[in-house]
């Protein structure tokens, strides 16, 4: 298959994409099955496709990030466009120029796709606001980071056929993570049934109004999953802050065999990376092949990329009438 | 003692002589300190109220007197907004007294009271003096500085409660942040309770407030927004009130937010605690659902929260547990809101829209208008120990004329405040401001559209 672009007519009627909470489920099985095509692109010696021939994008990103940033680099790059990196350190942001300002100046070099992370929730929509290109979020603090929720269910739906009826337990710091709230809306429109599993102090209010289970105790909250998603847990909120110290931690919330062992005996385990090991897993269970899909996870973020930035550059206005006639 | 209009040139303000006589007649005048609504009649002459009634021209209206048909719309007392942020001094491209002050009179408020958060800091009476001064030359409204309860409002030390309340200062608070040592917040009720000053507290336990930006609840974890919760106020109120108790000094819980609050106010009012509370305009019409996706006019101190906590606030209102009811104009520019969520400014302005916003709550049919523009007018009055908020003999004549039946849509360019962060920009408004007076001058008059 050399060309992964499926011959029906895709309807993807967004012009950014900010979150999955904008999605439907048509709207997700759609992405699912384009990055799904580009796969088997991304495992052929020729990658390179001429796509997104003659458009520009920009990685911006006001948050530093290895997996996510060289992921959209790499796929823009085999789809063909111009890609810029640009890092803004948060603090010179602070000292001078608005996030309003950066997008004017950023407008100005006209770009056709603006991938962009930042540290606050919501800021990547307020500067969608502002500029007139395709914006994807890659990750805006605590509210959303659709393309991590996308490729997870990617890597679930190649392994399992398919989301529904699956018991996922997400299992960390879920007040903090973008990652955790993109995943929950994602899965329970898929039809999965979500549990969150953390201690109290790393829960936000409510969180059972977003359609999850509740666990506090790991081996409850693992019994019988299908699906174990862990979280990274940042080293400032280890030491008294959230939890008393890494090993209380680790010795309630860390995956181990012995904790997993309530699980389905064939559950997968993911973790959206940078992996904490000894603190939110133990490294012999990250590293089992029979059951971690970790390094698998990581590759479809290649795939689900590409397929978000085919789709959305369809949308793009010089690209508008021909899209609908492909 | 009145900053009056004194040289300004309004529209239908064309004499200024002392003994010069006003006659408002045709009015439904209501006086909120005595409770009268109905017909009345009033007469002016220079800055004071010579006689109202409900028809003290019987023998016929003096002569050389002018005369303003009131065509049945409502006559009141001047409002008194007891909580407002200009940017005077240091921020003066948000606002300046003066450009409140228009602000003020278009929204039928003859009397401000501003807040210590300036830069400086208002604590020290050469400052409190300075803003008198300000307002006396550049103000159309009576302005009342609050002073700073601390030096510097950094919570440490007491400032010079006695010589501002001398200057001036009409109540003492640290504005938008709490006092939050215990023993200092003691030592300042007691202190205070000698001048018989005022101690107006920001009611948020500082650090369960850290970090929040929104009531903490299911909007704010869809949001992925650090929340503050109710207990941040509680505490820091129940706390209060237990020093209230040591002390009996007289307190003032400057805007409630939940509906646990007001259940905690109506228990010490109970039992007999020298303390009352304000809320204001727009938490009394607004909810947490506001803030919508990340809309920043809609992030306020305390923060708005659920809709049955909005309810318990109309219904503290109503049976007269809340005493009074503040704009909290705060002027902020885009820069400062057009930001992600948790970093931009918190505050709204609402000079203007505090009126209609609060007859918002009459139209509903839980307050009697009476009841409500007490809230207004002589509960803060009271509280603050300042002249007017009644139509009586030898009260200034600061009056308002409004007409409750009449809507409009706030415009949030039209607003006369230099910033335009109105929570309620496009929204329809019952309650239209036709005439404001302040000693006896009228420094409003709509024009018809």
């Amino acid at each position: 298959m050399s060309t992964p672009r499926t011959s029906h007519a895709i309807r993807f009627p967004h012009r950014h994409l900010l979150g999955i909470k904008d999605l439907s489920a048509t709207d997700i099985d759609q992405l699912l099955d384009l990055a799904d095509s580009y796969v088997e692109l991304n495992r052929q010696v020729e990658k390179k496709q001429n796509l997104l021939r003659g458009r520009t994008q920009i990685n911006l990103f006001f948050e530093s990030s290895t997996r996510t940033q060289s992921s959209f680099e790499l796929a823009g790059k085999r789809l063909g466009a111009d890609v810029l990196n640009m890092a803004v350190a948060t603090s010179a942001l602070k000292k001078g120029e608005t996030l309003i300002d950066t997008a004017m100046t950023l407008n100005a070099l006209r770009p056709d796709l603006l991938v962009v992370r930042h540290p606050d929730s919501g800021a990547v929509e307020l500067l969608s606001q502002k500029v007139d290109c395709a914006v994807i979020n890659a990750g805006d603090g605590s509210n959303e980071h659709p393309t991590q929720a996308l490729l997870d269910a990617l890597t679930i739906r190649r392994r399992r056929g398919s989301l529904m009826g699956l018991l996922v337990a997400i299992c960390g710091d879920i007040l903090h993570s973008r990652v955790a709230r993109s995943n929950i809306y994602l899965l329970n429109r898929m039809g999965a049934r979500v549990r969150v599993v953390a201690p109290p102090t790393l829960l936000p209010a409510y969180i059972e109004r977003l359609g999850v289970e509740v666990f506090h105790d790991m081996r409850a909250g693992l019994q019988d999953v299908d699906i174990v998603m862990m979280l990274r847990l940042q080293q400032e909120r280890m030491h008294g802050a959230f939890v008393p110290s890494l090993r209380e931690y680790f010795h309630f919330h860390g995956l181990d065999y012995e904790k997993l062992s309530r699980a389905k005996p064939d559950a997968l385990i993911m973790h959206p990376g940078p992996m904490n090991r000894g603190v939110e897993i133990d490294s012999e269970v990250a590293d089992d092949i029979d059951r971690s899909v970790i390094r698998e996870q990581v590759e479809m973020g290649v795939a689900v990329r590409l397929a978000v930035l085919d789709l959305l550059s369809r949308n793009l206005p010089a690209n508008a009438p021909a899209a609908g006639a492909k | 003692m009145s900053a009056a209009a004194a040289g300004k040139t309004i529209p239908g303000a064309h004499l200024t002589h002392l003994t010069h006589l006003t006659a408002y007649v045709n009015a439904r005048m209501i006086d909120p300190a005595s409770g009268y609504d109905g017909p009345g009649e009033l007469l002016t002459q220079g800055g004071l109220i010579v006689d109202a009634g409900e028809k003290i021209f019987a023998d016929g209206i003096p002569e050389d007197c002018e005369i303003i048909d009131c065509d049945g719309k409502v006559l009141c007392p001047g409002l008194i907004d007891m909580k407002v942020f200009t940017g005077e001094p240091g921020a003066e491209h948000k606002e300046t007294l003066e450009s409140a002050s228009l602000a003020a009179a278009a929204g039928g408020i003859t009397t401000i009271v501003t807040m210590p958060n300036s830069d400086p800091v208002i604590d020290d009476i050469s400052l409190v003096e300075f803003l008198k001064r300000r307002a006396r030359f550049g103000a159309l409204v009576n302005v009342h500085p609050m002073a700073a309860a601390t030096q510097g409002l950094k919570g440490e030390g007491m400032s010079e409660i006695g010589l501002m309340r001398q200057a001036g200062a009409v109540a003492f608070t640290d504005g938008v942040q709490a006092v939050a040592n215990a023993v200092l917040m003691r030592r300042l009720l007691s202190y205070a309770s000698r001048f018989d000053a005022l101690i107006v507290q920001h009611i948020e336990e500082p650090s369960l407030a850290a970090g929040g930006c929104m009531n903490e609840g299911e909007i704010a974890t869809r949001l992925g927004l650090p929340g503050i919760p109710d207990a941040a106020e509680t505490i820091m109120l129940e706390r209060d009130l237990r020093l209230v108790e040591l002390t009996r000094a007289r307190y003032h819980a400057d805007q409630l937010s939940c509906a646990a609050s007001v259940e905690i106010i109506r228990e010490a009012k109970r039992q007999g605690l020298p303390v009352s509370c304000g809320v204001s305009a727009a938490h009394l019409a607004l909810n947490e659902n506001d803030v919508g996706n990340y809309r920043t006019f809609f992030k306020l101190s305390p923060p708005l929260r659920r809709e049955e906590d909005r309810l318990a606030l109309v219904a503290g209102i109503a049976d007269g547990v809340i005493d009074v009811i503040v704009s909290g104009h705060n002027p902020q520019d885009q820069e400062s809101k057009r930001l992600p969520f948790a970093q931009a400014a918190t505050g709204g302005i609402g000079l203007e829209t505090l009126l209609s916003v609060a007859l918002g709550c009459f139209l509903d049919g839980n307050i009697a208008l009476p009841k409500l523009l007490a809230c207004m007018t002589i509960n803060p009055a009271r509280l603050l120990g300042l002249p007017g908020g009644k139509l009586s003999k030898g009260q200034p004549a600061d009056l308002v004329l409004f007409d409750p039946g009449k809507s409009w849509v706030v415009d949030g360019n039209k607003l006369r405040s230099k910033s335009k962060n109105s929570p309620f920009e496009d929204r329809h408004l019952q309650g239209v401001v036709l005439r404001t007076v302040v000693a006896g001058e009228a420094v409003f008059i709509r024009q018809e559209d």
